[in-house]
């Protein structure tokens, strides 16, 4: 019988229980120490506290694989796996958590609803996506994907007055627990073929099985419509323009950035890395009519919105889809374009979202296209840097987007799925059209209101931060995909 | 220095943009005099280009190369031969006359749409010395978003419209287009185990017939539509009308030449089996001489001046997409040289538009008549123009028509008589365009005292005028310059062709005699 705690395993999971730490501390201090609202600020600095001894666990974490030479480290009896692809995606998490937060403080204060569980739900929430990308056991990834889930439907209702924020908790909470029921249903029916939780085990006892073997097929469609609710692909999408608009937008910010990236690490375990592996001739069919409809609602649904947030929430919906395209191809290019979307779409996403954060002043809500008419004339900063995330999310060069799609169409190329290929690149001229609505109302359209936009010194840095790397990336891309190639396995 | 003049002359535009953002915009003569100063300048530093450039060498020259994203193989890579010097010198040169022909014309936003303009400059020259497909692709794209602005913002009543359906076209197309890329590049690796956009490169893969007529669908969707050849020109029309006079003015000479250009430097070398294939070349030649035939029928109905024009350039863009499908060294040269002069002749077309449509607000032909009386100077101006784009000998038309015909009837009899029609009507509608609005009495009470062109307008003129004589009196520079870019195009699609062992379809002619017997008439 093994040690029940070893070192490694503590080493392993210092980033979760950093997280976790500074959470606890949160709802502490606010309760116990900082019960001044002007004190609040201070529960920014632990959140960012918080997160730096995070990133310096997961640095740690990166220097003693490179330092030994490994590839992997297993800890808890192969219920945790630190390997490259859970860093690269646990960076991610890091980066919309910091952002997410520093941008929350000035907008919770219009809001009127600035609490300090905010804060540490976010570390929570990201606690649950940690155990998303290094999970390798049936159990620990559902437990993560709960931890995660759960954070999200509070914060989602964030709002209390709200009700349109209510409302939006209300349907995800009951739509995300009837997911969690398929998917648990697709767990359980793969532990009983294996006799085990853990993933390697899983995937050796199907794989022993024909991919259409009926009770692999079961687990596998089970499975798949849980995951698939997760990244809100077609046709589980229902909840997410509602939970979008409803939602504080710096949540939505961080539902479609962090939640999605953290889904995706989840289904690339399941699916590519990890136990259903082996049964891809039965559901890449299946999720290539999955990925076609995904694209086909939200860029056709994204058109006659009129309000910014459900939008960005068709669109986002889109992007699902072409990430989906990804795992399709299922090559090498295939997996490093899922990564490098997952990344770019991180700067872009968030940073569009930015702006419309910018757009919530005290009695504006701020959330109509028409709100943003004149942009340009008013703050040509935030006007330009909204072009270049709403380029950047059409994909258009040299912006970061750009690259994320040309490695999804050169795996599609290269794997001989042209039709999927047209599908995708036609749909890019769909999305041009929504996302210039947005651009056409900035630029062309007459001044609406002069009520300057709400900014702050973080929303400013945040901002700053994304259009830089969206732009940057885009011009000059080769770190980044020095980091995707890296963080590849298998 | 000298090793990157060519680097100079592409980021120029860019590095004065960079300066315009940082001028406030309240300064609005200071950001105008700033404009026509980047524009001046990025026509002088391109003029080195001329002098350095060595007619008699083969190959691409002033060759600058650079990693750029090692990862992919993508490199920063750029080149001029003949052709794109050609075309390198009609950006600089009309994107600095678009630039001074606006500074009357738009007094709101001044500040954004010289911007607009100088980052498209940028944009243009980049196609034009691409020698890397990645690099390319990024400057094709980055084209349209400045466009679509200088459409949508500074345009007509419809500009809206006009300007999401030029982006939507030309996008469908580009992204198309990329996927053909994403197949040869990937085909490359197959074959050789690296990657690479390298153009020279990728000119190395032997793919079947088959594979390369895909790719070469999909790269014609991109550039057709860029060009446009019937049926995608619909899109042109609506931008060329709602479009400011200097946005049509560089749509019609710089930005359609991406999409011919694209046919010359990439269809044709990189897709040798697949462009002499004959099903495809009667498909291109047909789809040419409807669009010369077409767009010149359309011409003569219509009611609005610009859009006339507008029409126009597609019935022109039919001889150039017909010259290159000839495939053979006069078809190539000839389509180069009439791309550089429709650049020109319809360049001055739009300018002139410009000119009355500043004066009257409006573009209805019968508002027009008598002009001539009024406004002598703007009459002789636009004769010349609009002989020029007639293709009167003497004037740049002429050569490019002729010598694209010439191509044609070596290639198939049959295109070249049903071409010939096009400079008929082409003819037709021009002459009849310039009865309606300049000569007979002034019928229009409003037209009586109208200004002549000023110092300014005239000094746009001049330098187009004096190359449009230039081409036509001596056009031997041009064909001494193409002769050796075409002459390796040629090789490449039909190996053979010049040592007599490819029989000429039709006719016994050879390379150079259009353009010795030009030239000749010329001396």
């Amino acid at each position: 019988m093994s040690q029940f705690y070893t070192t490694t395993d503590h080493f392993v999971l210092i980033p979760a229980i950093m997280l976790a730490l500074f959470g606890c501390a949160i709802l502490l201090f606010d309760f116990l120490v900082f019960p001044n609202p002007k004190q609040r600020k201070w529960l920014l600095i632990f959140v960012v506290l918080g997160l730096g001894f995070t990133g310096y666990g997961l640095l740690r974490q990166q220097a003693f694989l490179t330092a030994n030479g490994l590839t992997e480290l297993t800890a808890f009896q192969g219920a945790l796996t630190i390997d490259r692809f859970a860093l690269f995606f646990n960076w991610v998490f890091e980066l919309a958590t910091l952002i997410v937060a520093i941008v929350s403080y000035n907008y919770l204060e219009i809001e009127g609803e600035h609490h300090g569980e905010y804060y540490a739900l976010m570390l929570f929430a990201q606690c649950g996506m940690f155990f998303l990308a290094a999970g390798t056991d049936l159990v620990t990834l559902f437990i993560g994907l709960e931890l995660m889930a759960i954070c999200f439907y509070v914060m989602v209702g964030f709002l209390r007055g709200d009700k349109r924020s209510n409302e939006a908790a209300m349907k995800y909470l009951l739509l995300g627990a009837f997911s969690s029921g398929f998917l648990v249903y697709g767990f359980s029916i793969m532990y009983g073929l294996a006799g085990s939780t853990q993933l390697a085990k899983v995937a050796a006892a199907i794989s022993a099985r024909d991919a259409w073997d009926p009770v692999v097929f079961l687990a596998m469609a089970t499975t798949a419509v849980g995951l698939l609710f997760k990244i809100s692909a077609a046709p589980f999408h229902m909840w997410a323009p509602d939970a979008y608009e409803g939602a504080p937008t710096t949540i939505t910010a961080y539902l479609s950035v962090a939640s999605k990236a953290a889904s995706f690490a989840f289904l690339l375990r399941i699916f590519y890395l990890g136990p259903l592996a082996s049964a891809r001739a039965s559901w890449e069919p299946l999720l290539a009519v999955v990925a076609v409809l995904t694209m086909t609602v939200g860029n056709l649904a994204a058109i006659s919105q009129s309000n910014i947030k459900r939008l960005l929430a068709y669109s986002s919906i889109s992007h699902a889809g072409y990430m989906l395209l990804g795992l399709i191809a299922g090559n090498e290019t295939g997996i490093q374009g899922i990564e490098v979307y997952v990344l770019v779409y991180a700067f872009m996403n968030l940073g569009a979202f930015l702006v419309v954060i910018a757009m919530r002043r005290k009695n504006i809500i701020g959330e109509d296209l028409d709100d943003m008419a004149g942009l340009m004339y008013k703050s040509p900063g935030y006007a330009i840097l909204m072009l270049i995330f709403l380029l950047s999310l059409a994909g258009i060069p040299p912006t970061a987007g750009f690259l994320g799609k040309y490695y999804i169409f050169l795996s599609l190329i290269e794997t001989h799925h042209y039709v999927l290929a047209v599908i995708g690149t036609l749909y890019v001229a769909v999305a041009i059209y929504y996302y210039f609505r947005v651009v056409k109302i900035m630029f062309v359209g007459e001044l609406a209101e002069k009520a300057p936009l709400a900014t702050s010194f973080g929303l400013r840095v945040a901002l700053g931060i994304t259009g830089v790397l969206t732009l940057g990336i885009g011009v000059y891309p080769e770190p980044v995909l020095r980091l995707a190639q890296s963080s590849f396995l298998k | 220095m000298d090793q990157h003049l060519l680097s100079i002359v592409l980021f120029a535009p860019l590095a004065g943009f960079v300066v315009l953002l940082l001028i406030p915009g309240s300064q609005k003569n200071l950001i105008k005099l700033w404009a026509n100063f980047v524009g001046f300048a990025g026509f002088l530093v391109s003029l080195p280009l001329v002098t350095r450039f060595d007619k008699s060498a083969s190959g691409f020259q002033m060759v600058e190369r650079a990693d750029w994203i090692p990862s992919i193989g993508a490199k920063y890579m750029i080149g001029i031969d003949g052709i794109s010097l050609l075309l390198i010198m009609l950006t600089t040169l009309v994107g600095f006359l678009a630039i001074l022909s606006s500074w009357n014309a738009i007094n709101e936003r001044v500040k954004e749409y010289y911007a607009m303009f100088l980052l498209l400059q940028t944009g243009m020259i980049g196609v034009f010395v691409s020698l890397d497909f990645f690099l390319f692709y990024v400057f094709w794209e980055l084209v349209l978003v400045p466009m679509y602005f200088i459409i949508g913002v500074w345009g007509g009543p419809r500009k809206l419209y006009a300007a999401i359906k030029f982006f939507l076209y030309t996008l469908a197309g580009s992204v198309l287009m990329l996927l053909g890329i994403l197949t040869l590049y990937f085909q490359y690796h197959q074959q050789f185990g690296t990657y690479t956009f390298e153009i020279a490169d990728l000119m190395k893969l032997d793919m079947p017939l088959g594979m390369q007529q895909w790719v070469f669908w999909a790269f014609f969707l991109g550039f057709a539509i860029k060009v446009p050849m019937f049926p995608f020109h619909t899109w042109l029309p609506d931008a060329h009308v709602e479009a400011p006079t200097a946005g049509s003015v560089i749509l019609a000479s710089v930005l359609l030449k991406m999409g011919t250009y694209g046919f010359i430097r990439f269809s044709l070398p990189l897709l040798p089996k697949a462009s002499v294939d004959q099903t495809i070349v009667q498909i291109l030649a047909v789809l040419s001489i409807v669009g010369i035939i077409y767009g010149a029928l359309v011409c003569l109905m219509q009611q609005d001046w610009k859009k006339l024009v507008a029409y126009s350039s597609v019935s022109h863009l039919g001889f150039c997409t017909l010259g290159i499908f000839a495939l053979n060294p006069n078809g190539i040269a000839g389509s180069v040289i009439q791309q550089i002069n429709h650049g020109i002749s319809t360049g001055m077309l739009f300018l002139i538009i410009g000119v009355i449509y500043e004066r009257r607000h409006t573009r209805e032909i019968s508002e027009y008549g008598g002009l001539a009386h009024v406004m002598p100077t703007y009459a002789v101006v636009f004769a010349i123009a609009m002989l020029s784009s007639a293709g009167l000998p003497l004037l740049n038309g002429f050569v490019g028509e002729f010598t694209i015909l010439q191509g044609a009837f070596e290639a198939n009899r049959i295109w070249a008589a049903f071409a010939v029609t096009g400079v008929i009507l082409g003819a037709a509608y021009l002459l009849w365009l310039y009865q309606r609005t300049m000569l007979g009495q002034v019928t229009n009470g409003r037209n009586l005292h109208l200004p002549d062109m000023s110092l300014r307008e005239v000094a746009i003129f001049l330098p187009l005028i004096a190359w449009a004589i230039w081409i036509g009196v001596y056009p031997k520079p041009y064909f001494d310059v193409l002769e050796k870019p075409v002459q390796q195009i040629v090789e490449r699609v039909r190996p053979g062709y010049y040592q007599g062992g490819v029989k000429a379809d039709a006719g016994t002619r050879r390379h150079g005699d259009a353009a010795t017997m030009l030239a000749g008439a010329g001396q």
